[in-house]
This record gives structure tokens, C-alpha cells and sequence, in this order.
């Protein structure tokens, strides 16, 4: 693996604060998923986890066809569809059409794919100001950080943390009250989003027969970004469609009780176009940004490209007992977790994190809880096998390679490996004192010493199981 | 921008060619709980209050504008166009402005407003949860700026749940832009998830069931 | 007609913690079976496979099929290595159909212990007698990839004199992983540290699993930690008397 992630799980692992946090956090969303699933709450939980994971495949096996029926309905509704191939040309995009239209203030709700493709650092240097809305995205905007997790960003912050930050950067008394530090972010923001003449927001599904973007939350900033300014532009990847508007009965049920344990968030907006003509209130214009940004390369896998059913909900995060040590920023990329390991090298190259595919004990938690089925060990172990054939092309890695290699020679060959179980036990600690023990270079074996770091090794026995049993 | 691009290399990973005929979807998985009217009605409330939601079952009209006089007290309200409303009385009560047709005006008032007054088009039992559809007669700010939201639905607009909106509203596209659902007060957690109501959206909701 | 069982002991129990080997033999024989032990056997080719070395898994899976390809019952003391041969060894050959087939073949007779006990050789009581306070620990493969979790309990619970308590995290990774416990000794350690709170709190004296790459990974740690928690097979549970 490389330095920058050995020295941030390092870090990680040495806050204790920063742990208990983690793990209060995760351990609460990880019960109340198991109250909103379990038994009685939900009896039809597999069905529709099945039910889901086959929509999923059958629209992304068939990905072009629903993108051009979303095109379709989404226009007949006044709406226009983007199609972007990259970060670059959804901010083009944006930027273009902020000039012509003289804006000069974005509202933002939540959104990795945002995040994924940098889009406020993009506009920065504009005369443009985008404000994230979302309370956990607003504080790490102005703290200039990374979310966390993707449900809940700021979960890494103590409240110390935010009075300090919103003294700082809003020129505000110094409030520790968590209450009050959400009527202080709740007052800055209703200004924001009043006077915004851009409103940004993600998608959690584009719905194919309906030209719709689904958007699901639970303070009402992605209703307010998306109702408030006068143009409404929904950044989705192209991964999020679903055929039918009845196909939510399906995947509500599963995202928020994955995610938080809610039955149905507080708000779910289903939004197609800009307003009719006989509405109120409602955007003028409405686009929605259809992005690539290498999900055709995922796409291209047939056995990985179940990789893009995920509905972003998080339960594998909260399940696996690796995040819930090294936490999202040990992460090389925004998305963390099981789903950010395997879709990471699949995005950036095996080689971008070589060691992230290992950095798993394998033990299948999120396979287990994933609403729509992705076979996350499965992929993790595609991928260690891509990362040692890069090894080998590279020439890299040769000790471990040649290792193994003489492994395998050794375990097909029953007698060879019998007289290296001899001598290796030699090496072991025992009772008896075999000579060989003492020999240093034996404990100066990086996996020995990397055991020894943490744990005891079991004494050698005096004879194998084979040895025994011969003797029977 | 990049239409033809995205889709090009779309369809190059997935082996398929422009037009191509498409299989069938599984088909849709709606399952209907059968519920009767007083069923719905009380798993309603019970989830609305569930969700720290203020409830109230009313016998008629008249009594529906008593409850609302009462939560608003001296305070300033905007009402939607719902002709419900108008049926109780409750756009005509002291203090409560509405019959605005103009986004600007309406949202100026919404923005200062302590209460906002709607009807609501569904409202879902099994989850507690209020269906507004946008339209002259529900505008969207009023259900969001205000603090406070008062939905006064009448009983025969109560479903069992989501199963059954979709059923009967297979294409809310067809209908309007702006389908929400709304599932109690507005709330986050983001900070040390310590539970705050009142984020952004209505920190105090009001379910009115009237008949 | 006594099953025959061929005894895949696993090269950790075989090198590491033979008694387990010992125990599962007894016990399958007090359970009616007429066991046998291939001498050719080494491995299964997992630690090759995790750790991305396809081509050295495939050839230590070849030797494997070779060496139990008559077996009529292939009886394992673990549910990762069991899990190995049963779902991986189909994802090792896409291009080789004929050890694709003699996968097939062998899969339907391979058995982790306790499931070939309940399921095979129908028995849930073997007459053992352990005066102990125990807790189960749910080794990930056994429990996800081969649905392993009432059976253990249910011959547990058949043990005369031992009492089992449920401890909160019993399906919680213990942090082996293979290869990942010396990849990222932090985490490892980190997560074994957390599976030995669960079984402090629940008060049980010993560990019991079916994988004893885990309770080398629990022992590791308690022994490292001073605790007086001791760890034990399921066949070594079920051959006391």
C-alpha cells in the first residue's frame, strides 16, 4: 500500500477520540437499520432486496435505452437533459450557463457526485459563490474538509469543533449548543437560498418513464435548493436510473431504512421539469446533468458493473469493521467504505491505491446488508488479483510473488511439504529447544513481526496431525 | 454536450446497438395492504405522532377551523389555494392570508410567516406521511418556509401507503412537477448526531383529519 | 452402511493445532463414520486466492481435486476452507472445463464438520460433557457463505454441564482475514480488541468457533491482553467427555 494510507490509517487508529466517534455513530445507524428491517417491520426485506438488485441489472444492462426514455419524458416536461463526459464539462456547463444568465449565487444540497467530480472547487475562481445547504456539507465547506460518510459527512466533528469553525468563518459568538449552532447555519442559509438564482442539487434516482429526479433527505434544503432559485440543475451519474415511477415502492422501502432506519426520509421530492404553467412557485429552467466521469469503464465489466447498482445508502460502512477503525478519510477518494474499494481502482486504476482491495478481512457484513445485492467481497478479490498481475508486469512486489510461488510448489507436493512442516516447526516457540529458534532472521520476517505487533503466536505442537495420526 | 459520446460508449460496453430492442423490466411489485377507512385513519396519526408530529381527528369542517384558530393563536399564517380550506373556513380566519397566485408576493410572505396552511392531496397511513402535489391550488413554499405546517386533509385522501399512491398515481409526471412526500418535522443529526428538529423545513407539523 | 469420511484436516490444523484434527476424527467415528485420512493432502489454495495469486491457487486446487476425487465424504474442521473449495474453486477455472467439472463434482461432498454432523451423519448429541461457561464465536465464512449458525449452537447446547451465553458481537469479524492480519496489523489488532471486550461481557471462560484461524487470531490476542479466556474447537467441545 502506499505511504499516504498506511500514515492515515495510522493516525486513524491513534485518535481515540476520533474512534469513539466512529464507532458510536456507525453502531447507532447500524441499529437502527436492524430495527427497520428486521422480522416484523419489514417482512418482505430478501424479496425486496432481489426484487431490487433485478431492477438495477435490467436497467444497467440496458442503460442506453433508459437514458434515451429519460431524455424524452424529461422534455416533453420542459426539461432538458446534459449529457457530461467529465468533471470538466459539468462545470463548463455550469459556468456557461451561470454567465448567460447572470448569476452570481448557487444554493447546493447533497451530493457525491459533486464531491466525486470537485464541482465547487470548479467554480471558486468564477465571481460565482456555491453554498452547500446541507447542515453536515455546510460545516465541511467551511472547514475545507471531506465528508466522512456518506449519510452523515460531519460525523468525525465534535460541537467544539463547530462553535470554533462558525466563530471563525461567520464571525459569530462562539456557540457550543447544538441547537443553537443549527439555528445560527439555518438563518446564513434561508438568506442563501432566497437570493440564489442557481439551485444544485444530486440525484438518488432518475426514474426513466417519467423524466423525473427522486430526492430524498431529511432537513428540507434539497426541496428549498430545488424550489427556491429560478433554474434547478440535478447532477446525476448515469448509474442512478430506475424504469419506473412503481419501481420506488420498491427502492424507498429499501434506501432509508438501510441508510438511517427511517421508513421514508422527511422529504422525498419527485421532481419532473421545471414548473407547469399553471403552478406557483417552482424553477423556471431545469436541467439535469446525465455524467459519465468513467462509469462506462464499469460498465464495461460484465461480473463488476453490479458495482453501479449502489443507492448510496451506507449500511455497508456502518457494517464493515474495517471502516469502522480507519473511517472515511483514510480513503483515498470520496467514496469510502466497501463501496468506495471497489469502485475506486475500477474508476482510478488498481494502481492509484494498490493496497486498497486488501484492506478488508473479507468477512461479507456488506454483502450481507446491501439493499440491492452488490457482491462486494467477490469484487475485492477480482481486484486483489488484478492488482498482483500489475505487480508483475511492473516487476514490483517480487519477495511476496516468489513467495507464494514456492508455496504452491511446496503444497503439490505432499512429502516436500511434509519435510518444510518439520523444519518450519523447528522455528516455532516450544517447550523443546530446537536450535533453530534462536535464529533472528526468522522473527525479523515483516509478517511475523507485523503478528507479534498486536498478538501472541500458539505454541508449536510437538507433532502435526498427519505425524499424530500415523501413530494412531 | 456529449450526448452522442455517453451514449456511444454506453452501448460499446454493453455490446448493444442504437435502437435496439430492450426485454421487458420484472414487473412492477405493488403490494397493497387492505386497510379500512378508521385503520388508516388511526395508523396515521399514531405514525405522525411517532415522528413527534401534532395530531388531530376532527368530525367536520367546522371543527377543523376551530383546532387551526387555536394553534395559531395571534400568529401571522399564509394558506394555500386547497378549496378545502376554504370549505373549513380556515383561509377566511383572522390573520391567515391566501388566494395568492404570484411566486413572488407568496414567497416574501412564506419567508416571514409563522404558520403555513395547506390541505394535502394523499396522505400515506403505514408511514405518516403527507402527499402534495404541486398545483394553483398547493403552491410548494407554503409546506416549507413557514416553522410551522398545518395539513388539513379530509378522510377519503388517506391511503394505506406508498403501494397504494402508486397504484392509483402510476405517473405523478403526468400531473405536475413537483411530487413531495412529507414525513414529519424537518430534523437532522449532522452534529455529533445529536437530534435537532426545525432545520430548514417546518420544525412543528400539524396533521388535521377531518371527517 | 457406515458413511466413509476422508478427513480434509486444513494445513493450519494440521501444523498448528492437531488436537482439533484429533477431536473431529473421534467424534465422527463415535457418530458411526469410518474415517480415513488422504496423505496427500496439503491445502486448499485459499491463502493463495485471497491474496490475489490465481495461478498458485489453481495449482494447489488441481492437487486437491486430484487427491480427494474418490472421497465419498470430504469432512473439513473449518467453514473458510470448506467455503473455499465449495463456492471459489468455480471462479479459479474459467478456462479450464474439465477441473471446472471435477469441481462440480466434488463440491456437493465436501463438508464443514458441524453441518456434516447434523446434516449427513444426523446427530446432534455425541454424549459430551464439558463443565464450562461458553460463548460461540461466528466465523465469517462458516456464517455468510455457508449459512453456519444454529447448528453449532444446537450441538452446544446438547453438551452436558456447559452453559452458553451469547455474547453481543458473536457475528462480528474477529480480524484474521488471512493475510490481512499482517497486511494491516493495526486494524487486525484493533478489531480482535473488540471481539475480546464482547467476550468479557458476556463472561464466558471459553471461545468456541469452527474455524481455528480465528481462535488463533482470539487466543492471540487474549494471551497478549493477560485474560484467562481459553479458546477451543467444536470438535475439541464435542470429543470431551
Amino acid at each position: 500500500m502506499s505511504a499516504a494510507f498506511d500514515e492515515k490509517i495510522h493516525d486513524t487508529l491513534a485518535d481515540a477520540n476520533l474512534q469513539l466517534a466512529i464507532y458510536a455513530a456507525t453502531g447507532r445507524l447500524i441499529d437502527h437499520r436492524k430495527q427497520a428491517v428486521g422480522g416484523a417491520a419489514l417482512p418482505d426485506y430478501q424479496e425486496l432486496r432481489t426484487q431490487a438488485n433485478a431492477l438495477k441489472k435490467h436497467t444497467i444492462d440496458h442503460l442506453d435505452h433508459y437514458l434515451e426514455q429519460f431524455e424524452a419524458h424529461l422534455a416533453a416536461h420542459g426539461g432538458k437533459v446534459v449529457y457530461c463526459k467529465d468533471a470538466a464539462e459539468v462545470a463548463d456547463f455550469v459556468l456557461g450557463l451561470a454567465k448567460e444568465r447572470r448569476a452570481g449565487l448557487i444554493v447546493k444540497s447533497k451530493s457525491m457526485t459533486t464531491e466525486e467530480i470537485d464541482l465547487n472547487e470548479r467554480l471558486a475562481h468564477h465571481q460565482l459563490e456555491s453554498v452547500e445547504t446541507d447542515l453536515g456539507e455546510y460545516i465541511l465547506q467551511l472547514a475545507h474538509q471531506r465528508p466522512y460518510h456518506i449519510v452523515a459527512p460531519a460525523l468525525h466533528l465534535t460541537r467544539y469543533e463547530v462553535g470554533d469553525l462558525f466563530a471563525r468563518t461567520l464571525g459569530v459568538a462562539n456557540e457550543t449548543v447544538v441547537e443553537k449552532q443549527t439555528l445560527i447555519a439555518r438563518a446564513v442559509l434561508r438568506q442563501k437560498f432566497l437570493a440564489a438564482d442557481i439551485g444544485i442539487s444530486g440525484a438518488n434516482f432518475l426514474v426513466a418513464d417519467s423524466g423525473a429526479v427522486v430526492l430524498v433527505e431529511n432537513e428540507g434544503n434539497a426541496r428549498l435548493t430545488t424550489s427556491a432559485p429560478r433554474i434547478h440543475i440535478a447532477v446525476a451519474g448515469i448509474e442512478k436510473l430506475i424504469p419506473r415511477a412503481q419501481d420506488l415502492a420498491v427502492f424507498l422501502k429499501l434506501l432509508g431504512r438501510s441508510a438511517t432506519g427511517q421508513a421514508l426520509t422527511v422529504y422525498t421530492s419527485f421532481l419532473s421539469g421545471p414548473r407547469r404553467a399553471d403552478e406557483i412557485d417552482g424553477p423556471e429552467e431545469f436541467y439535469v446533468v446525465l455524467l459519465d466521469n468513467g462509469r462506462t469503464k464499469l460498465l464495461a465489466h460484465r461480473e463488476h458493473r453490479q458495482s453501479l447498482y449502489c443507492i448510496r445508502c451506507g449500511a455497508c460502512l456502518n457494517h464493515c469493521p474495517v471502516y469502522r477503525k480507519i473511517g472515511g478519510h483514510s480513503f483515498p477518494w470520496v467514496y469510502s467504505g466497501p463501496i468506495g474499494a471497489i469502485i475506486t481502482p475500477q474508476f482510478l486504476g488498481v494502481g492509484h491505491e494498490p493496497g486498497l482491495p486488501f484492506a478488508s478481512s473479507l468477512c461479507g457484513a456488506c454483502a450481507e446488508v446491501c439493499p440491492v445485492k452488490i457482491d462486494i467481497p467477490k469484487i475485492l478479490l477480482d481486484l486483489r488479483a488484478e492488482v498482483k498481475k500489475s505487480e508483475e508486469r511492473e516487476g514490483k512486489g517480487r519477495l511476496e510473488r516468489w513467495a507464494f510461488r514456492l508455496w504452491a510448489w511446496v503444497m503439490c507436493h505432499p512429502r516436500i511439504y511434509e519435510m518444510a512442516a518439520m523444519a518450519a516447526s523447528g522455528m516455532a516457540p516450544g517447550e523443546d529447544g530446537r536450535w533453530l529458534r534462536r535464529v533472528p532472521a526468522i522473527w525479523n520476517l515483516a509478517p511475523v513481526r507485523a503478528w507479534l505487533s498486536r498478538r501472541d503466536l500458539p505454541p508449536a505442537p510437538a507433532r502435526s496431525f498427519r505425524e499424530m495420526w500415523r501413530k494412531r | 454536450m456529449s450526448r452522442e459520446y455517453v451514449l456511444h460508449k454506453v452501448r460499446t460496453a454493453l455490446g448493444r446497438t442504437a435502437g435496439q430492442a430492450v426485454a421487458d423490466p420484472p414487473p412492477a411489485r405493488l403490494r397493497v395492504t387492505e386497510m379500512d377507512s378508521e385503520t388508516r385513519v388511526a395508523t396515521l396519526l399514531q405514525k405522525v405522532e411517532a415522528l413527534a408530529g401534532k395530531t388531530r381527528r376532527v368530525a367536520g369542517p367546522v371543527e377543523a377551523c376551530a383546532y387551526v384558530r387555536s394553534v395559531l393563536g395571534a400568529r401571522s399564517a399564509v394558506a394555500s389555494n386547497a378549496p378545502f380550506l376554504r370549505e373549513c373556513g380556515i383561509a377566511g380566519l383572522a390573520g391567515v392570508q391566501s388566494g395568492f397566485m404570484e411566486a413572488a408576493p407568496l414567497r416574501v410572505l412564506c419567508a416571514t410567516a409563522d404558520v403555513g396552511i395547506t390541505s394535502a392531496d394523499y396522505a400515506l397511513a403505514d408511514t405518516g406521511t403527507l402527499v402534495m402535489l404541486s398545483s394553483p391550488r398547493e403552491a410548494r413554499m407554503i409546506s416549507l418556509l413557514p416553522p410551522v405546517h398545518i395539513a388539513v386533509v379530509p378522510r377519503d385522501r388517506v391511503l394505506t401507503g406508498l403501494d397504494e399512491l402508486l397504484t392509483i398515481l402510476p405517473d405523478p409526471a403526468a400531473q405536475t412537477s413537483s411530487t413531495v412526500l412529507i414525513t414529519g418535522p424537518s430534523r437532522t443529526a449532522d452534529i455529533e448526531q445529536i437530534l435537532v428538529r426545525g432545520v430548514h423545513g417546518p420544525g412543528e407539523i400539524h396533521v388535521v383529519v377531518v371527517g | 452402511m457406515a458413511k466413509r469420511v476422508s478427513i480434509f484436516v486444513t494445513c493450519i490444523v494440521d501444523q498448528l493445532f492437531p488436537k482439533v484434527g484429533m477431536a473431529m476424527a473421534e467424534v465422527l467415528e463415535r457418530a458411526g463414520c469410518q474415517v480415513d485420512f488422504p496423505e496427500d493432502q496439503t491445502c486448499c489454495g485459499q491463502p493463495a486466492f485471497n491474496t490475489g495469486y490465481r495461478r498458485e491457487a489453481r495449482q494447489v486446487a488441481r492437487h486437491f481435486l486430484k487427491v480427494f476425487r474418490d472421497a465419498e465424504y470430504v469432512v473439513a474442521p473449518s467453514g473458510s476452507c470448506t467455503a473455499m473449495v465449495a463456492h471459489h474453486f468455480r471462479e479459479l477455472f474459467p478456462k479450464e472445463p474439465e477441473s471446472l467439472r471435477a469441481a462440480a463434482a466434488l463440491t456437493p461432498r465436501v463438508w464443514e464438520f458441524s453441518r456434516f454432523l447434523l446434516e449427513v451423519a444426523q446427530v446432534e448429541d455425541v454424549g459430551a460433557r464439558l463443565d464450562d461457561v461458553v460463548t460461540y464465536h461466528d466465523s465469517c465464512h462458516a456464517l455468510r457463505e455457508l449459512g453456519i449458525q444454529d447448528g453449532p449452537r444446537r450441538l452446544l447446547a446438547n453438551v452436558r454441564g456447559l452453559e452458553l451465553r451469547e455474547m453481543d458481537a458473536a457475528a462480528e469479524c474477529c480480524g484474521f482475514g488471512g493475510t490481512f492480519s499482517v497486511k494491516f496489523p493495526g486494524v487486525s489488532g484493533g478489531m480482535a480488541g473488540a471481539k475480546i471486550d464482547s467476550i468479557l461481557r458476556s463472561g464466558a471462560k471459553t471461545v468456541v468457533s469452527v474455524d481455528s484461524s480465528c481462535l488463533m487470531q482470539i487466543q492471540g490476542a487474549l494471551s497478549r491482553a493477560g485474560l484467562p479466556v481459553r479458546t477451543m474447537h467444536l470438535a475439541e467441545v464435542l470429543a470431551s467427555r
